[in-house]
This record gives C-alpha cells, sequence and structure tokens, in this order.
C-alpha cells in the first residue's frame, strides 16, 4: 500500500470533502498561499478559490463565531485553530455557542463544523503552544472530541468529521505531522466513536490517544522481548467514547494502563479509570495505573519538558506495576 | 416616506403587542412561572419594531437576552415564545432554552444570545453565507451598548468589513451595560463612533422614533442587499424598567427616567398616528382590543401547554 504522511493524509481528506460537499468552507489563519503553518491545507487555494479557503485576521472568536453562524444557515465549515492553545481566545464561541445552540434551541437548529487544530509538546514550544487540551473539550457537552494518531485514522476520521451534522473538535498532534504510514487509495471512512486494537494481547490493556499511542506501541513491543503480552488500544475519540471495546479487553487481561500527553488530573485516564471499575471491577486484579503530563505548565527547557511529558519509559514502569 | 397607514398601524400593533407580552412576562416572573432571569425591553419596543419592519422573513438576526420584541417582531410566534418562557415543550425550544435563547430558524431568528457580544460574529457568519450563496438576503445583529467593549465584538465588526458582509450591526444604546452607565466606560461620545476605525458607515438615530429607525435600517438593508456591506447603527434609547426584574436602580435618577417616560412611544406612537397621519382613534383602539385578545389567547396557550418529558432531557445534543 502507498505510504503517506499524516500531513497529506489529512490534506487528502480535505480535498476529497470538498470536492464532494461545495458547502464546505476552510477559515483560518495563513490558510491559503502558505498552506497553514503546518502545510495541512498547502495548495488548497488555488484549486478552491479564496471564497472557500478564506484567510482570517488574527480573531479566533471572530472567525470561530462566524463559522457557528456558517453552520447554523447551511454552509459545514472548517475553522482551524493553529494552535489548540487559541481555544481559550474562542472559548465563548466553541463552548458556550456551538456546543450548546442546538440544545438550547431545543434541536431547533444544527452546527455543522469541524474545528481543526493541533496540540502538545515535545518541540520546545513552552507552556502556551504545547498544551493538550482534550480534557477540555470532552468535559463541556456537544462537542464531538477525535485524535487520530496515523495517517491512515487521520484521513477516515477526517472524512466522517466532515459527513457529520455537529460541532467537531479534530485535534491533531504537532510531531505527527511528519509521521508516514499506509492509506490506501481507495475511499474509506472511520466511524467516529470506534477504539482500535492497534496490538493485540493478553496480559495488560495499554488504552492511549493521539501521539501518545507510538510511546503505547513502542513500549508493548519492549514488554513483549519480556514475555509480557499487551493490548495496545487507540481511544481515536474521547467523545463519543468506545468504552466496550476497554472493558472487552479488561475483562481478558484483567489489567489497566490508560497514558496520554495531557495532563494527568482529572485526565481521560481519571475517566477510564473511573468508568471500569464501575462496569468491571470484578474483573480487575491491579489498581488501574493512569501516565500523563505531570500537572505543571509545559516548560520550555528540554531536559525539564521530557520529564513533564509522558514517554515510553512512564509507560513501562506504569506496565510494570500493574503486572506484579 | 414608504410607510403608509397600513403599515404604521401594523407597527403600532407590534409594539403594543412587544409591551403588553413583556408586561404578561414581569408578571409570570413575579409570580413564580418565569425562572432564571427576565430582561424586559419595555421602554425599547421602537426598536425592534423599526428597524424589524426594514427586513424581510428570511434575513437573518441575532439578538440578546433583551430580545423578546426583536424576535416576536421577527415572526417567532408569541404564543411559542410564552410557552418556552413558562418552561413547556411547545415552547420554540421545547422549554430548553428559556428567556435568554429564542430561536426560530424558520424567520430567520439565529438565536438571542446570554453572553455579551456573541451574536455578532454569528451574525457576520449568516450574512457570509447568504453572499456566498448569492442571494440578497441580509443579516441583523442587535447589541447592547456594553457589548461595544467585547473582543469577539470587535472581531466581528472587522471581520464584517474584510468580507463586506450584508450585515446590519444595530446599537441598541440605553445608556446603562446593566447597572453602569456606558459613558464611564467608553471615552468617545457616541459609540457609532467606534465604527470608522473599521471602515464601517454608521448613523446615530433616536431609538424613540420608529419611523426614523426604519428608514435608518432601511438604507442599511438596501446597501447590504445591493453589495455595500455593513452598516453600524446606534439607537439612542432607554429601558423604562430595571435592567432585570429586582434591579433596585440606584445608578439613575427617577428625573431621567421620568423625562424618557413621558416620551415613551407606546403612547406618543399613536398619538403621531391620529396627528400626523390621518389613523382614526377608533383604529387605534381596535388594534389594542385586537393585542388584548392575542395575549389572552398567548396566555392561556402557554398555561394550558404540557411540561417536557424527562425522556428529553438527552435529546437535542447532537443532530
Ligand atoms: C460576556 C458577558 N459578560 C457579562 C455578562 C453579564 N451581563 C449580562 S447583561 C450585562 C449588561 C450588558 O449591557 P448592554 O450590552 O448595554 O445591554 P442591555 O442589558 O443594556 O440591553 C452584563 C454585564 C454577560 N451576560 N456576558
Ligand atoms: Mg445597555
Amino acid at each position: 500500500m502507498r505510504e503517506l504522511t499524516y500531513a497529506q493524509a489529512l490534506r487528502e481528506a480535505i480535498t476529497e470533502e470538498m470536492d464532494r460537499n461545495p458547502n464546505i468552507i476552510l477559515l483560518g489563519e495563513d490558510i491559503g498561499v502558505y498552506g497553514g503553518v503546518f502545510k495541512v491545507t498547502e495548495g488548497l487555494l488555488a484549486r478552491y478559490g479564496p471564497e472557500r479557503v478564506r484567510e482570517t485576521p488574527i480573531s479566533e472568536a471572530g472567525f470561530v463565531g462566524a463559522a457557528v453562524g456558517l453552520a447554523m444557515t447551511g454552509k459545514h465549515p472548517m475553522p482551524e485553530l493553529m494552535f489548540a492553545d487559541f481555544a481559550w481566545v474562542a472559548a465563548d464561541q466553541i463552548f458556550n455557542q456551538a456546543a450548546k445552540m442546538r440544545y438550547m434551541s431545543g434541536g431547533r437548529v444544527k452546527v455543522p463544523m469541524v474545528i481543526r487544530t493541533q496540540q502538545g509538546g515535545g518541540r520546545g514550544n513552552a507552556a502556551q503552544h504545547s498544551q493538550s487540551l482534550e480534557t477540555i473539550f470532552t468535559h463541556i457537552p456537544g462537542l464531538k472530541v477525535v485524535l487520530p494518531a496515523t495517517p491512515y485514522d487521520a484521513k477516515g476520521l477526517l472524512k466522517s468529521a466532515f459527513r457529520e451534522e455537529n460541532p467537531i473538535v479534530f485535534v491533531e498532534h504537532k510531531l505527527l505531522y511528519a509521521t508516514r504510514g499506509p492509506v490506501p487509495e481507495e475511499e474509506y471512512t472511520i466511524p467516529l466513536g470506534q477504539a482500535e486494537i492497534k496490538r493485540a494481547g493478553d496480559d495488560v490493556t495499554l488504552v492511549s490517544l493521539s501521539r501518545t499511542v507510538l510511546h503505547a506501541l513502542e513500549a508493548a513491543e519492549e514488554m513483549a522481548q519480556e514475555g509480557v503480552s499487551v493490548e495496545a488500544i487507540d481511544l481515536r475519540c474521547t467523545v463519543p467514547m468506545d468504552l466496550e471495546t476497554i472493558l472487552e479487553s479488561v475483562r481478558k487481561t484483567n489489567r489497566l494502563v490508560v497514558a496520554h500527553e495531557s495532563h494527568r488530573r482529572l485526565g481521560i485516564g481519571a475517566e477510564i479509570a473511573a468508568l471500569v471499575q464501575e462496569h468491571a471491577f470484578d474483573h480487575l486484579d491491579a489498581p488501574i495505573e493512569r501516565v500523563g503530563a505531570m500537572d505543571v505548565p509545559i516548560p520550555y527547557s528540554q531536559p525539564l519538558e521530557s520529564q513533564v511529558l509522558p514517554g515510553v519509559d512512564h509507560i513501562l514502569e506504569a506496565i510494570r506495576r500493574v503486572i506484579v | 416616506m414608504n410607510l403608509d397607514k397600513r403599515d404604521l398601524l401594523q407597527m403600532y400593533k407590534m409594539m403594543l403587542l412587544i409591551r403588553r407580552f413583556e408586561e404578561q412576562c414581569v408578571e409570570f416572573y413575579k409570580n413564580g412561572e418565569i425562572r432564571g432571569s427576565l430582561h424586559p425591553c419595555i421602554g425599547q419596543e421602537a426598536t425592534a419594531v423599526g428597524a424589524c419592519y426594514a427586513l424581510r422573513k428570511d434575513d437573518y438576526l441575532t439578538c440578546t437576552y433583551r430580545g423578546h420584541g426583536q424576535a416576536l417582531d421577527k415572526g417567532l410566534d408569541p404564543k411559542e415564545a410564552m410557552a418556552e418562557l413558562l418552561g413547556r415543550s411547545t415552547g420554540c425550544s421545547k422549554g430548553k432554552g428559556g428567556s435568554m435563547h429564542f430561536t426560530d430558524p424558520d424567520v430567520g431568528l439565529l438565536g438571542e444570545n446570554a453572553i455579551v457580544g456573541a451574536g455578532a460574529p454569528i451574525a457576520v457568519g449568516a450574512a457570509l453565507s447568504a453572499q456566498l450563496d448569492g442571494i440578497d438576503r441580509v443579516s441583523i445583529t442587535f447589541f447592547g451598548d456594553g457589548a461595544v467593549n467585547q473582543g469577539a465584538f470587535a472581531e466581528a465588526l472587522n471581520l464584517a468589513a474584510v468580507w463586506n458582509a450584508p450585515i446590519i450591526f444595530f446599537c441598541e444604546n440605553n445608556l446603562y451595560s446593566e447597572m453602569t452607565p456606558i459613558a464611564d466606560m467608553v471615552n468617545i461620545e457616541q459609540l457609532a463612533d467606534r465604527a470608522a476605525g473599521f471602515g464601517i458607515p454608521a448613523v446615530t438615530v433616536d431609538g424613540y422614533d420608529p419611523v426614523a429607525l426604519y428608514e435608518a435600517t432601511l438604507a442599511a438593508v438596501d446597501r447590504a442587499r445591493s453589495g455595500g456591506g455593513p452598516t453600524f447603527i446606534e439607537a439612542m434609547t432607554y429601558r423604562l424598567v430595571g435592567h432585570m426584574i429586582g434591579d433596585t436602580e440606584p445608578y439613575r435618577t427617577q428625573e431621567e427616567v421620568a423625562e424618557w417616560r413621558a416620551r415613551d412611544p407606546i403612547h406618543a406612537f399613536p398619538q403621531r398616528l391620529v396627528d400626523e397621519f390621518g389613523v382614526s382613534q377608533a383604529e387605534i383602539e381596535a388594534a389594542q382590543a385586537e393585542v388584548e385578545a392575542q395575549m389572552a389567547e398567548v396566555v392561556r396557550f402557554a398555561l394550558d401547554s404540557p411540561w417536557p418529558s424527562a425522556d428529553e432531557i438527552a435529546q437535542d445534543i447532537f443532530a
């Protein structure tokens, strides 16, 4: 199968969906001539013109708000937040407007939009350009939240996001854009809310998402050398969340580690731990382990940042704790 | 002026309906039928009526928690509006939105909004939608004086200007943002002056003159429909009641309230119709009787409506 980068896979998804649906409108900073600072929208201005690939002022609240208005009136906008950290600047429009409009209207309006953004650390971007915010997006009812880890998933999930009639927060990772992976030429989509077992195993269930999936797979490989069989599940979406796949795995392995790059405190790991003990308490043979970023702002200096963010070693330690 | 006697009577009837509707709301609020907070537009009916009379049904509109008048004027059924306020299943949002979230896409009402300034960028998006479709629809957003100091609002003005969006920014300057005089919160004389910095033409109008409001809005609507871009209208108005029920109003004098009350359009406008436009007293009285009858029906409908069932709770989150 041919290989694409994560960025290319995303671009292909956007292109196919824009060809398919003339109502898709892109809005964002530097997304046109420059193609976005991570080059995901490269070439789209030339292909679709400035009406559909709309360069905006540096006004996140303004253009996310405009996207809500576009969505409520028959368009399918894709506002791009250059860094997820800027979601705070547009927070009212995301959390109070996009997420609640349908509910507050008793179902009278729809808000079909895909807020594309990227998050995460590991590049020395410091505290205002390195956060992982899926917990925040997940906490507020009304948004679906998608975090692909591979080029294949990035394409299939983004295409599905565009086929939804709901506000979707589509969260990429800045260190994944250059990663490569198989992406078939034929069209495909991946339904939102389906986790994927990226590596099957019997001894420990390891749930992760976004770039942490790559760490998880590395850790699983290393444990295999030691004779421990890890089942690595990529959550892919936090809303809707595929709890069933996790429970099924835990009923088999009786041990669970959850790893993510967002802060550990009240993170997805905490939620999954709570859900699993509610639904599968009798199947657990060890306390659930959570791996996440330390609860501090993300520091700049390399040796500090690498300790704050969870890496393969942190995951290995957690696995070793649950198998004793 | 292109308003005839029939238009003017229609405007009066609408104004009166809004006033009676809001007075009924106050009553329902006081006896506990309406929950949360209620922000009546009593005293500001002329802006709703004057501006909305210049709109088509398919134009888009966003407004604020003080937007009952604009919502009704845009075409929201007062029965559904009142049922919404009482939290009933027949409400325009099935009782899930309440006073601050009237929405009716069938008449272009894209929502009242409880966040100051937030409706403006949404209305710009709707305007862009119409522009992209090549339809001569316009979008209007109503906001208070307080909204001009919100970042999202400034961003919306700029977006509308650079996109040449068919939108009218309609400021109801009632001199106070909640309990704070706007004069203390800006360093300009008229809020309309803000627009120049965004390259948007602006006009200040007497907010107690429905005809002047209609004409100013119509000019802005015509400009927007013909591709001339956004306009900022500042209507100088006044609420004759507190910000919300329970407001003790220490921030303004009785004299100031009395001065505006003396000009209350709900009395001044019908008088003017009689004096200047050949409307008879009998016609005014007929309009009043019609509104009273309609309101009786509105109240009965709302009170007779069922509560929403519990299985509604988790509905309408996703499409
Ligand atoms: C972002 C935000 N900040 C504060 C409030 C609380 N609040 C509600 S109404 C209001 C005053 C707004 O004044 P203005 O815009 O002049 O509108 P008016 O009530 O006079 O119609 C305030 C501060 C809010 N709803 N939203
Ligand atoms: Mg005010």
